[in-house]
């Protein structure tokens, strides 16, 4: 779909259209907060803020893959960067906020 | 410096097993690393915001102020400094996409570009921390008080975005080496751009990175 090697740069200001966009729709929401997303629960926090989050990984998708080329790169060397990440940072997490959670209770 | 590979099977040695440079792979392997540390941070944070829920201030009630505009305007600034960021990503990449294609001229100007915008970035920053720190009623916003609600907001506010906007900081170093090499043509002598390439890499990184404070400090 993309490539560097033609001489077009549309691809970039596409790229940069769907970051913009995305951006904004954040903004609107965080400022406006819709009360039937804010004030719905589930898994544990709003619907808006889970909007929040997937919108935020759609725009890292789009950086990762995109900006830095990492879409581009060999099927192996995609996955030696992003496994790692991808196990370690939600473990994480995990582990961290249900002990914040827990020392809520505890206090 | 480049070898001439014989190898049809990349790990029979002598050759480059993901057909990647040795320096962009371990720029990569630089980034994961960071985004590990970065991810220790906000985790904590998210640690402690969960433990005192009660107490714990929300950001669009700490950060209301707009250069020139009166009145409360919750995340506007932010937003703006998202864009400028995002914006800084897109002229990094012209110019990577000019050093594909040798043209000199416009590596420079896009690599300029890409260092104001990140200039614009710190100085929006220093903006955004002097309000903070200029607190609320008298009371300033330091490492040991916050008049906003609990002091650990106010730590990891100062520990996480002086973290990123460091990161910053060092981006408009290194991308301001680079740009003196590209004017005295170090990399034309050299047959391609990918000096260019990897400051790229740190720099959309540094894009990536706010993009991920943007919505766990301001918006969620």
């Amino acid at each position: 779909m993309t490539d560097t090697t033609t001489n077009s740069n549309w691809w970039i200001w596409k790229v940069f259209w769907i970051l913009l966009a995305i951006t904004t729709f954040e903004v609107l929401l965080g400022i406006f907060k819709p009360s039937f997303l804010a004030g719905t629960q589930f898994l544990g926090t709003s619907l808006l803020n889970h909007i929040f989050i997937i919108m935020t990984l759609v725009k890292a998708g789009y950086i990762v893959m995109q900006f830095m080329h990492l879409g581009h790169e060999t099927k192996s060397f995609r996955w030696t960067v992003l496994l790692p990440v991808l196990v370690l940072i939600p473990y994480l997490l995990w582990l961290v906020l249900v002990e914040g959670a827990y020392s809520h209770l505890m206090m | 410096m480049e070898q001439t590979i014989e190898n049809t099977n990349s790990w029979d040695g002598n050759a480059k097993p993901f057909n990647i440079s040795y320096g962009k792979l371990m720029m990569w392997f630089f980034l994961m690393t960071d985004a590990l540390t970065f991810s220790g941070f906000l985790a904590s944070y998210g640690f402690s915001r969960f433990k005192y829920v009660d107490v714990w201030p929300k950001a669009e009630n700490v950060f209301t102020h707009f250069p020139f505009l009166h009145g409360d305007h919750p995340l506007l600034f932010v937003a703006l400094m998202t864009f400028i960021l995002i914006m800084s990503s897109v002229t990094m990449v012209l110019a990577v996409n000019y050093g594909h294609k040798m043209q000199k001229e416009k590596v420079i100007l896009w690599l300029s570009l890409t260092i104001v915008g990140g200039i614009i970035f710190l100085g929006s920053q220093a903006w955004e921390w002097s309000h903070f720190i200029h607190g609320l009623d008298g009371v300033p916003a330091t490492l040991v008080s916050n008049p906003y609600g609990h002091t650990l907001f106010a730590d990891y506010f100062f520990f996480i975005t002086g973290f990123h906007g460091f990161h910053v900081f060092s981006g408009i170093v290194i991308l301001s080496i680079i740009l003196i090499n590209v004017i005295k043509g170090t990399y034309e002598k050299r047959g391609h751009y990918e000096m260019v390439e990897k400051v790229g890499l740190y720099w959309h990184f540094v894009d990536l990175v706010w993009v991920f404070v943007f919505t766990f400090f301001y918006l969620v």
